[in-house]
């Protein structure tokens, strides 16, 4: 197992590689380049100043140098300076994004899971009755609405109309002046939308994963079993199926761990929310090079660590796959 | 605080353009009478003003920056030698007065004493130097060089004088003074400004506010600073929160979460006129420093023709433009200067909306009625395609409003709408369009040599419509090389006369600023540049604070 472990772990360098030098190239071959934003109709960035501006951001070097360099700061794992004015670390950007983003996304992974999976199995075992058939159409609503618009309205109903909960943000403006407590419950209310929202959109594949996997574990033999033997239906749904369909569970998750980091721009712009995906589209727009593969070169190895993680979750699980 | 930059000339960026311009020439105000009562109130320092922006702040030295929002936040803490007054009219700030040596070439300018920096350092001609140097140093990763490049020679004889001189005589280069002065003492040892922490994270300089935090994406906070050299500022401070979206920073201003932003069209006639946003808010209404146009490429076989331009120009009702993308809320455009100015000349030839007109100079232009109704022209179909930027909503309304005006006297435009760095890198640059909907922000100095001048066609230059003529371009240089008024007027009366019979460009709008400003503000008094002049000068009278928790 370690063994295999390791193998995993190694095999993700080159894999890593790749996926930066295509990034790399992709982001290149896009029209416009980091100087657009200063130079660009600007009647005072005349060629000589585009040359220098080039020159300083070390664009004038041919491509396979410029990728070149920055795998050999990698290597060092040090993601360089942002190419945004204020020069500052990408490592600092990053850093100071990661909590907001995570700590949302934990809360709503959270919710989902523990709303997801009751109405999963609830569903599967009375299956066409009403509550299938009501939480089955919710669900799939949650995940049509787009999410900008049910989060107006429901900022409207509640920001603006009743006056309960703030907008947007993540602390009032002063939050400083409050008590331990009163901070506590001013960064609750400020959660609650973007977090409820968040979850309500997620509900649907979790859910459906989740009856289907109970459907499928139903109909086995163990279970017809477990019924013939004269078990409670309470104790033949909870020890016998639950146990058993939550498996593939452990791969959706673990297929989710680079998601915990990617935030969602559409999300954190309406909420004006500073996390990931606001510095993320940030850089896209800005075409601030370093920033872009430092967030790609994260993410592509949370999705490779999140697949190692699945497997080996996998195999611990299911003792069918260890000795396979 | 809004100011306009000082001598800077770009073109507007796609989704917040009519947010971001500046200035305003303030003459309509909703309740203006509410406010000529309220003027009574005494002044009283505290409570806070929460801005909203589109944008994060980059930095805070305008030398590296080129966003609305980082010239915006840096306009709280630093100071030019020279700033423009509510008339638009240049005034000194750091400088106390200036001389120019009639012929042009040199500069005086004698600088304020007793300012000093917010850590009490005090300010002198050193800073200027310093300032000057740093600006031009090839490490330095600016994109305003060029003005600063002219100087031939700059001194600094005394610490309160400062002097440079010219090769030639450069009338913009007085407002290009107008750029942050930075501080010598905290920046020296830094070989590239950009690096230092006075850009990253901790600007100090000689404004009237202090800086306090900057949360990235969050918000940016300022504080009064009470030895500012104009008085201490009422307001104590300033929060600038980010909030990319428009739809929730109007949500954020109806529930009090921000206190001032810029309204759309259609949030100022549709959404805001409501009793309930009128007890809590004034409305201002002001012409913006920026107009939309209809740009032709020159060498193009259509439009090469005169007449062929005279006919469109002829062929679009303004007015419906007015109404349909701005609700009513700008006026028709003639000339690419600010109405009301002292440089904008309301007697050029106009082309009044008649399509009978435009239809018999495209007749004589050789263009003939075709089979299905598409002008031709020895069996070519007059056919052609707009290109505007994508995610500028009023850009794309005003196309399709074209795109009927034209198709009602036989010409088929097609619309097309690209990505903005795509747009200027394979289009604009390229020379790889036939027309184009774009906008200008007008600077307060009328040097427009970049935009018109045939020196300046060539690659990642403005002038890429291919305009050309002799009498421009010497009126351009004249206009530029003296700083007398008069002279100057009658140069840019001259090019906009000949800008309207050449029609390069089919200028069609100039939108209005719409900011609404909680009405607990006082002392807001509307003037051509707009409402910030004066933004030290606002207040709360003490009942009506809400921060109070700022107060110190």
């Amino acid at each position: 197992m370690l063994r295999y472990v390791v193998r995993r772990l190694l095999l993700t360098i080159p894999l890593l590689i790749g996926i930066s030098l295509i990034s790399f190239l992709v982001m290149n071959m896009a029209p416009g380049g980091p100087i657009g934003a200063a130079a660009d109709m600007n009647p005072k960035a005349t060629a000589e100043v585009r040359e220098r501006m080039k020159a300083y951001y070390g664009l004038d070097q041919p491509l396979h140098i410029q990728y070149g360099r920055w795998l050999g700061r990698m290597a060092t794992l040090d993601f360089g300076p942002s190419f945004s004015p204020d020069g500052r670390q990408v490592a600092d950007k990053i850093r100071e994004r990661i909590p907001v983003t995570l700590a949302i996304n934990l809360l709503s992974m959270g919710i989902i899971l523990l709303v997801a999976i009751p109405i999963g199995i609830y569903s599967a075992v009375r299956k066409d009755s009403w509550f299938d058939r009501i939480s089955t159409v919710t669900v799939f609503t949650g995940f049509a609405i787009p999410t900008f618009w049910l989060a107006l309205l429901l900022m409207m109903l509640f920001g603006v109309k009743l006056g309960w909960l703030p907008i947007s943000g993540l602390v009032s403006l002063e939050h400083d002046s409050l008590s331990l407590a009163g901070k506590a419950w001013d960064r609750t209310q400020h959660l609650i939308l973007p977090v409820l929202l968040a979850g309500f959109g997620g509900l649907a594949g979790f859910s459906r994963y989740m009856r289907s996997n109970m459907l499928e574990v139903i109909r086995q033999d163990y279970i017809a079993t477990a019924k013939a033997k004269g078990l409670s239906e309470r104790l033949v749904v909870f020890r016998h199926a639950v146990r058993n369909a939550l498996l593939p569970v452990i791969t959706i998750l673990g297929l989710s761990v680079p998601d915990l980091l990617g935030g969602s721009v559409i999300f954190e712009t309406i909420f004006a929310i500073p996390g990931m995906g606001q510095l993320f589209y940030q850089g896209v727009m800005s075409r601030d090079y370093p920033l872009i593969m430092g967030i790609l070169v994260i993410g592509s190895f949370l999705t490779l660590v999140g697949n190692l993680l699945a497997d080996v979750g996998y195999a611990l699980a299911d003792p069918r796959i260890r000795t396979g | 605080m809004r100011r306009l930059p000082a001598a800077v000339l770009v073109a507007m960026l796609t989704f917040g353009t009519i947010f971001l311009a500046a200035g305003c020439s303030g003459e309509k105000k909703e309740g203006a009478a509410k406010e000529t009562a309220a003027m009574r109130v005494a002044p009283a320092y505290g409570d806070a003003i929460v801005f909203g922006s589109n944008g994060d702040v980059s930095g805070f030295l305008t030398a590296v920056t080129s966003d609305a929002a980082s010239h915006d936040a840096a306009s709280y803490v630093f100071n030019g030698l020279v700033r423009y007054d509510k008339n638009v009219k240049l005034e000194g700030e750091l400088a106390e007065s200036w001389e120019v040596t009639p012929d042009g070439k040199k500069i005086t300018f004698r600088l304020r004493k007793g300012v000093k920096w917010h850590d009490g350092t005090p300010f002198t001609s050193d800073d200027v130097m310093f300032t000057y140097r740093k600006i031009i140093d090839p490490k330095t990763p600016t994109a305003y060089a060029e003005d600063f490049k002219q100087v031939r020679r700059a001194s600094n004889p005394d610490p309160h004088t400062f002097v440079v001189e010219y090769e030639k005589p450069f009338a913009p280069a007085l407002a290009s003074w107008g750029m942050s002065i930075l501080p010598k003492h905290l920046l020296e040892k830094y070989e590239d400004i950009s690096k230092s922490p006075l850009n990253k994270e901790h600007p100090i300089g000689t404004g009237p506010y202090k800086f306090v935090e900057w949360k990235p994406g969050a918000r940016v906070v300022f504080e009064a600073n009470p030895d500012y050299f104009e008085g201490k500022p009422y307001i104590q401070r300033v929060i600038t929160r980010i909030i990319p979206d428009q739809a929730t920073m109007f949500l954020e201003l109806k529930s009090g979460g921000v206190d001032s932003m810029n309204l759309t069209p259609v949030q100022y006639t549709r959404q805001t006129e409501t009793e309930e946003f009128r007890k809590s808010y004034n409305k201002y209404r002001y012409t913006a420093f920026n107009y939309t146009y209809l740009g032709f490429r020159l060498s193009h076989p259509f439009f090469a023709d005169r007449k062929v331009r005279r006919a469109i120009a002829h062929a679009i009702n303004k007015k419906e433009l007015v109404e349909g993308v701005l609700f009513g809320l700008g006026r028709e455009a003639i000339g690419p200067y600010k109405p009301g100015t002292w440089v904008y000349n309301p007697d050029v030839p106009a082309f009044p909306y008649d399509p009978a007109r435009a239809r018999a100079l495209l007749a004589e232009a050789g263009w003939k009625q075709g089979a299905d109704g598409t002008l031709e022209n020895g069996g070519k179909k007059f056919r052609f395609t707009v290109l505007t930027n994508a995610g500028n909503e009023s850009r794309a309304k005003t196309a399709a409003i074209l795109q009927q005006h034209l198709s009602a006297v036989g010409i088929a435009m097609e619309i097309r709408t690209v990505e903005w760095a795509a747009f200027i890198n394979e289009f604009i640059d390229k020379r790889k369009f036939d027309a184009v909907i774009l906008g200008w922000s007008v600077t307060p100095d009328p040097d427009q040599y970049d935009i018109w001048s045939s020196r300046k066609t060539g690659p990642k230059e403005l002038n890429f419509v291919g305009f050309s003529n002799a009498e421009v371009d010497r009126l351009l240089e004249e206009g530029r090389r003296t700083f007398d008024l008069e002279k100057r007027r009658k140069a840019y009366f001259r090019i906009q006369e000949i800008l309207a019979e050449e029609l390069p460009y089919v200028f069609l709008y100039v939108p209005d600023s719409l900011p609404a400003v909680h009405n607990r503000f006082h002392g807001i008094e509307p003037a051509p540049i707009g409402i910030s002049y004066n933004f030290i000068r606002w207040f709360v009278p003490n009942e009506r604070q809400k921060y109070t928790s700022f107060q110190k």
